[in-house]
C-alpha cells in the first residue's frame, strides 16, 4: 500500500491545487495574526473557517481525484495488488497531502509569530487535530460516493449535497426541533445529535475547549459538563475516529466487489 | 494453464456472459473473437480479477482467480486503449510499473524496437494514439511471464510497427508462452492464432483451429468463415 500512497501522495504534490490550499492557509494565518495581533482570538476565527471549509476541500479533492485517476487506478487493477490496497493508498495520499497543506499552511505562520511561548498551544493542536480528522472524514466520504456512482456528474452533485447538508442544513434542522419540542428535556438529544454531524461535533469539541460557553445558556452547561472533562474530549475524539474508520471500511468492502 | 467453469457476468438487466467453459493449455497463442458486444472484454477481464463474476469458477496456472490477487504476478495485460494518467511521463510510467512488479524486465529493447527514445520525456497526455499504444506495447512486453493477454494490440499502429509486434508475438510463443489475443483483424488472426475462439451471444460457439473453422462453414478465407457463423445464426 506503501507505494500506491508515494504515488499518489508524489501526484498531488506535483499538482498546483496543493500548492493553492497550502498557501491559502499560509495568508490567512499570517493574516489573522496580523489582525487579531492575539493568537487565541485567531484561533477562534480560524475555527469557523477550518470547520466549513476543510470538509468542503476534502469532499471536493476526494472525488475528484478519484474520477481524475480512474485510468491509474484501472492499469493498477491488472498488476498483482490487492484491490483495498490500491484505493486505501489513494485515499491515504489525497487526505495525507491535504492534511499536510493544512498543517504547515497554518503552523508556519503560527510558530513564526511565537506559538510556543503562547498558553494557546494546546487549543491550536487542538484545532490541527481536528481539521485532520474532518480531512480524512470527507475525504473518506468523497471517495465512497465516488465509487459507487460511475456518473460523474452525479458523483459531484452528490458530494457537494452531502458537504451542504452536514455544514448547513443540518444544524438548520436541529434548532429547528429544537424550538418544536422546547417543552421537552432536550440535553440528550442535542448531545447525541452532535455526535451524528462531525462538523458539528468538531464545533462544538473547540467551542468548549475555548471556554466561551458561558455564551450559550443552559445546554451550553450541559454540554460543558460533558466536552469539557477529559472523557468528553476521548469520547469525541474516538466518535471522530469512528467517523473515520467507518467509510474507509466502506470503502475497502465496496471496492472488492466492484466490477471494472 | 486458464479453466473455466459456468462463467455468468451480468452488469444491470444486460446478461454478458451465460456459462462459458473454457480450457487453455500451455503454449500457443489463442484469438478470442466474436461481434461487438459478445463478451469478448468482460471474458478477459474476468479472467484477470477486474470483473466479478456472478457464478462459476476461473483458475489461472492452478490457482483460483475469483477473489484473488497473487496469480496476476503470471499474467502480462495490454488493455484496449491506452488510457494513462496523462501528467505523467512515460520513464516515469515505465519506472513506476517495474517498482510495482518487482520483476526483471527489458523494456530498454523494446523502447530502441518501437524507437520510443524521443518521448521518454514527454508527458503520456501529450503522446498520439499510436505512440500510447507503443508506450503500452513496451510495459506488457517488458516482462517475462508465462500467460499474456493482448486486447485489440494492433489498434493505431503503423504497418512498420505492427510487423514488430507480430514478430515479438511471435518470439514470445517460442518461448513456450500462451497468448490470448482479441482482434477484429481477421488478416491478423490468420498470420498468428494457433487456436480461434469464438463468443456469441455469451457462450463459446466455436473452438478450433482455423481450418477447422473453414471446414465448418465452408468458407475459403477467415473473414468469410467468421461473417459466415455471424449469418448463419442469425437466421437460425
Amino acid at each position: 500500500m506503501l507505494k500506491i500512497l508515494k504515488y499518489s501522495f508524489y501526484d498531488l504534490m506535483r499538482s498546483r491545487w496543493s500548492y493553492v490550499y497550502f498557501l491559502f492557509y499560509l495568508v490567512l494565518g499570517f493574516v489573522l495574526l496580523f489582525l487579531n495581533n492575539d493568537l487565541s482570538k485567531a484561533v477562534i476565527t480560524l475555527m469557523n473557517i477550518i470547520i466549513v471549509l476543510v470538509p468542503l476541500i476534502g469532499t471536493i479533492f476526494g472525488v475528484m481525484y478519484y474520477y481524475n485517476s480512474k485510468e491509474f487506478t484501472e492499469l493498477l487493477l491488472a498488476q498483482p495488488l490487492k484491490r483495498s490496497t490500491i484505493f486505501l493508498g489513494q485515499y491515504f495520499g489525497v487526505a495525507g497531502s491535504l492534511t499536510l497543506s493544512l498543517v504547515l499552511g497554518l503552523g508556519i505562520p503560527f510558530i513564526l509569530y511565537g506559538l510556543f511561548r503562547s498558553d494557546a498551544i494546546f487549543n491550536f493542536v487542538l484545532l490541527l487535530v481536528i481539521g485532520a480528522f474532518l480531512t480524512l472524514i470527507f475525504t473518506a466520504l468523497a471517495f465512497n460516493i465516488a465509487l459507487s456512482n460511475e456518473n460523474k456528474i452525479k458523483g459531484f452533485g452528490y458530494a457537494v449535497l452531502l458537504w451542504l447538508f452536514l455544514a448547513v442544513i443540518y444544524d438548520g434542522l436541529f434548532l429547528l426541533s429544537l424550538i418544536i419540542f422546547e417543552e421537552y428535556p432536550l440535553d440528550t438529544f442535542s448531545l447525541a445529535a452532535t455526535m451524528f454531524n462531525p462538523i458539528d461535533l468538531s464545533r462544538t469539541l473547540i467551542l468548549l475547549k475555548l471556554d466561551i460557553s458561558a455564551l450559550l445558556g443552559y445546554t451550553g452547561a450541559v454540554f460543558k459538563k460533558f466536552f469539557g472533562t477529559d472523557l468528553g474530549l476521548i469520547v469525541s475524539l474516538a466518535v471522530l475516529l469512528l467517523w473515520t474508520v467507518l467509510p474507509v471500511q466502506r470503502l475497502a468492502f465496496k471496492a472488492k466487489r466492484k466490477d471494472f | 494453464m486458464i479453466h473455466i467453469e459456468n462463467l455468468h457476468k451480468r452488469f444491470g438487466k444486460n446478461q454478458v456472459l451465460s456459462g462459458v467453459d473454457l480450457n487453455i493449455e500451455n503454449g500457443g497463442i489463442y484469438a478470442i473473437l466474436g461481434p461487438n458486444g459478445s463478451g469478448k472484454t468482460t471474458l478477459i477481464k474476468s479472467i484477470l480479477g477486474m470483473v466479478i463474476p456472478n457464478q462459476g469458477n476461473i483458475s489461472v496456472l492452478g490457482q483460483n482467480a475469483v477473489n484473488s490477487w497473487r496469480y496476476r504476478q503470471q499474467i502480462d495485460y495490454l488493455p484496449q486503449i491506452a488510457n494513462f494518467p496523462s501528467n505523467i511521463r512515460v520513464k516515469e510510467l515505465v519506472r513506476m510499473i517495474k517498482d510495482l512488479r518487482q520483476k526483471d524486465s527489458n523494456e530498454k529493447k523494446l523502447i530502441a524496437l518501437f524507437k520510443l527514445e524521443p518521448f521518454l520525456n514527454k508527458k503520456l497526455g501529450t503522446l498520439s494514439g499510436g505512440t500510447k499504444q507503443k508506450v503500452n506495447l513496451v510495459l506488457t512486453f517488458m516482462f517475462d511471464s508465462p500467460l499474456m493477454i493482448l486486447d485489440e494490440p494492433t489498434t493505431g499502429l503503423d504497418p512498420a510497427s505492427l510487423i514488430q509486434l507480430k514478430k515479438l508475438i511471435q518470439e514470445e510463443k517460442a518461448n513456450g508462452k500462451t497468448l490470448l489475443i482479441t482482434t477484429h483483424i481477421m488478416q491478423f488472426v490468420e498470420e498468428v492464432a494457433d487456436e480461434v475462439i469464438y463468443l456469441l451471444e455469451g457462450q463459446i460457439f466455436f473452438k478450433g483451429t482455423i481450418d477447422d473453422l473453414k471446414k465448418k462453414t465452408g468458407q475459403a478465407d477467415v473473414e468469410h468463415a467468421i461473417a459466415a457463423i455471424a449469418t448463419e445464426t442469425r437466421d437460425a
